[in-house]
Parts: C-alpha cells; structure tokens; sequence
C-alpha cells in the first residue's frame, strides 16, 4: 500500500507493507536512526516520536496509520544549525549518559512543553512516565526539561 | 517484532465501516489508536487478515452535548476525554479515569471505545464508566442498539458487542453539582495498568447521610463490576470514616479474584477494600467541599 506523510517538514511517499510499524518506517525506509527501538512492547519509549505534533511510542503505531500525518522526530528538532532548547538542555544539564533513551525522551519533553510553558517538577516526571532510562536516575533529565522550559520563556517574551 | 500480515483498510464513514465488517466478518479486526491490539498482533496472539481504522471517521472523534447528555465518540482519545473542557466541567470522574490510564505517549493513541471493546480486566474506564452508568452506543448495518455499561462486560476481555457491531458513542448524564467523586488506582509499576482501581460517586442529604452511592472496581476480577454489597452497606448512613472502612471491606465480596505474577488474589482483595475505601473518602471529601 501506499502512504504519504510530511517527517520533519518533508513530504514524501512510499509503497510499504501494511504491516512496517512507524519505527520501522522512518528508521529503515527514511533513514533517519535517531529514533530507537527499544523494548517494542510499548513501555520504555525509546522510539517517541511527534505524530501531528503528539508524543506517540512508534512501535505501537502501523506507518498506514500516520498515512496523510505529520512526524517529527529527533532529528526534526535542531533548526537552521542551532540545536533545539531541549537539546541544549539535555548537553548543559548532563541529561544522558549512554544516550539511548535520549530521542524518546526529548521528544516526549516538547509534547510537554507545547502543552505548558512552565512545568514543575512534578508535571515533568508525570510526563516522562512512559520513558525509561537506565543511566542517569533521571535527575538531570528533569533538569533538562527546566532548562529547555525556562529557554523557551525567555525566548517567547514570558 | 512486528505483526503477520493483513490488508489494512480506512473507513471513511460509520457506514464504510459496517460495509468492511460485513464484506470480511471473522477475517477483520477493528483498529482504534491500537495500543492493545498491536501488541497482540506482535505477539502473533492476534492474527487479523483484515484491520479496519475507524480512527479517521470524523462523528467517531467528537464530544459533544444532546440530549441533556455527554457524547464521546468511540475514537476520542484518552488525551483528548482527559483535557476536554466538556468532560472536566461535567464528566470529571472520566476525565480523571482517562488521565490515569498508561502514560502519555499511550493516552495520545488509545481510544475510549477500543479501552472498552478489549475490557481488559485491569483498564480504568471500565471502572468509570459503570460508576457513571454510562449508555453504549453500538451500530450495526441498518441501525444501532444502547447497552447499559452494567450489561456491557461480559467476562474477561468479553463484552456484548456482536459480530458486525462497531462501538461508536459512549454516553453519561452529567454529574450533578454537589456530587462527589474520585478514581483512585494502585497501578502496575511498569505498564501503569490498575492492579486496582476504584470510582466512587456519591452525594450527601443535609444530615451528611449518604443520598447516593455509587461504587464500581476494576482490577480484581475478570471483569470491571459495581460494588453493589460496599452501596448498600452506605445507603442512608453517615458518611463517616468507620462506616466507610466497614463497608468497603466488601469490596472482594463474592469476586473470584485474579492472581498472576504480579499480585496473588489476596492482596488484589486487600488493595480492594483500600482503594474503595480511599476513593469514597475522596468522593465524600469532595461532595462536602
């Protein structure tokens, strides 16, 4: 069958079997590897990615059912050389170490942070609850997304 | 991992979608968000030669008032049930039950109507929707049926959809104002599903005597259920903190509770009587407020 979708502002159009999940798709027909497969059971989220701008895990997303959606995914996140406050954050606050989880996890931070510009710390941990992480104890990841948040403040004039 | 394969077909219209479950019957399997039956089909525990998406039929996505009722369509997302201003102002037991269910990346697929129609055993709508009473809405080819949440969850994972049925509106008379309310769960620590869950709704006479109670438990047994021994053992009394904790130490009464590797059906019971007791507390607490 045949889907057409827009990832990271690019449309484009492939023949694929029904059954490619989304991760798959953009990792093995798209090229583009920043997104992980982690447990492919739907909890660790290393394979977060923006469906029409919402944090969904891909392996449990067919790619016929983004057909006509818009993805981001991590590598859609860094504009015009400079890297996304989320990124920024996760490089100035330590928030990886092996860096697998990582994508997932910026990912489901800026579904967080299109829904609120500042989050505490609790709506942070709330809303990194579908992704692991097996390094870092997660505290620099928190400090991360503070990072990004107060960032995106500054910049929006708030 | 990834699923056999299947013809993966996307019904434009309530209509199309009853066309393709009647063209392929036992061949097709019915595609919410998919954050069950993917799974499944990874597992190879499902093998569908046909997936109908009934995600993009827009009647499917909408919440809206008439009637004097709340309708969701069966495809509304958890994320969407949990943040409506309609469901909030007037169905906040659902909105709360929609927030609690998996994590975020889950609630921005799962579907309301795929939650119900799988009745797993440990999801938390169920819970809601009996404590709500809701109205389920089935269409089938030539017309359409309402099935009373009670009557709806048959056994496990079993419900009175019938072959060529789609679930398209859940409905629930609004919560009336001075009522009290509250899903509280004990979640799974890894997957978030309710090892327990527990809604409460109930109202207060002015002598702080239990008017109403509702009480319904998710988790426990094969199927979602209304506490009916926790109502009765509430109805007129005050609400009390020791008249609440003997009557939801009923909770576990007469249900054959589950055990699995996660929990023995001992400690389901006891998380039972704690999470009713708990989410009447808060019901209680909130009716007075």
């Amino acid at each position: 069958m045949r889907v057409n979708l827009t990832i990271n502002g690019h449309p484009r159009g492939d023949e694929i079997e029904p059954r490619l999940l989304l991760v798959h798709y953009l990792r093995d027909v798209a090229g583009l590897t920043g997104t992980h497969v982690g447990c492919e059971t739907t909890l660790c989220g290393a394979c977060t990615v923006l469906l029409d701008g919402k944090a969904v895990k891909s392996c449990t997303v067919l790619a016929a059912q983004a057909d006509g959606a818009s993805v981001t995914t991590v590598e859609g996140l860094a504009k015009d050389g400079g890297l996304h406050p989320i990124q920024e954050g996760f490089w100035e606050e330590h928030g990886l170490q092996c860096g697998y989880c990582t994508p997932g996890m910026m990912m489901a931070a800026v579904d967080l942070l299109s829904r609120t510009t500042n989050p505490s710390e609790d709506e942070i941990r709330h809303a990194l609850e579908g992704n692991l992480c097996r390094c870092t104890g997660y505290q620099h990841i928190i400090k991360a997304v503070q990072y990004a948040a107060e960032k995106m403040r500054a910049a929006a004039g708030r | 991992m990834f699923p056999g394969q299947f013809e993966y077909h996307r019904a434009t219209s309530i209509k199309d979608a009853l066309d393709l479950l009647k063209q392929f019957g036992d061949d097709a399997k019915l595609l919410g968000g998919g954050h069950s039956l993917i799974p499944m089909m990874k597992l190879r525990l499902a093998q569908p030669a046909h997936l109908i998406d009934v995600t993009k039929i827009a009647e499917l996505c909408a919440i809206g008032e008439s009637n004097g009722k709340i309708a969701i369509g069966a495809a509304a997302t958890h994320d969407t049930v949990a943040n409506s201003s309609l469901v909030r102002a007037k169905l906040g037991l659902l909105a709360e039950a929609a927030a609690a269910i998996g994590d975020v990346q889950v609630r921005n697929r799962g579907t309301i109507g795929g939650s119900l129609t799988h009745a797993d055993p440990a999801a938390d709508y169920p819970a809601a929707a009996l404590a709500l009473e809701a109205e389920i809405r089935l269409d089938h080819e030539g017309g359409s049926r309402t099935v009373k949440a009670a009557d709806f969850f048959l056994d496990l994972m079993t419900t009175a959809v019938q072959p060529g049925e789609l679930l398209t509106q859940v409905s629930c008379a609004p919560i009336p104002s001075g009522t009290g309310y509250a899903y509280l769960k004990h979640p799974h620590p890894a997957s978030g599903f309710a090892m327990v869950g527990a809604a409460a709704i109930v109202t207060l006479d002015r002598n702080g005597k239990f008017a109403t109670v509702r009480v319904a438990v998710t988790g426990l047994g094969p199927k979602a259920f209304r506490a009916n021994a926790v109502e009765a053992a509430l109805a007129g009394k005050a609400a009390d903190a020791a008249t609440i904790t003997a009557a939801a130490a009923k909770s576990a009464d007469g249900i054959d509770a589950l055990a699995d590797i996660h929990a023995s059906a001992d400690y389901r019971a006891e998380l039972a009587r704690v999470y009713v007791r708990r989410a009447i507390q808060a019901a209680v607490a909130r009716a007075k407020a």
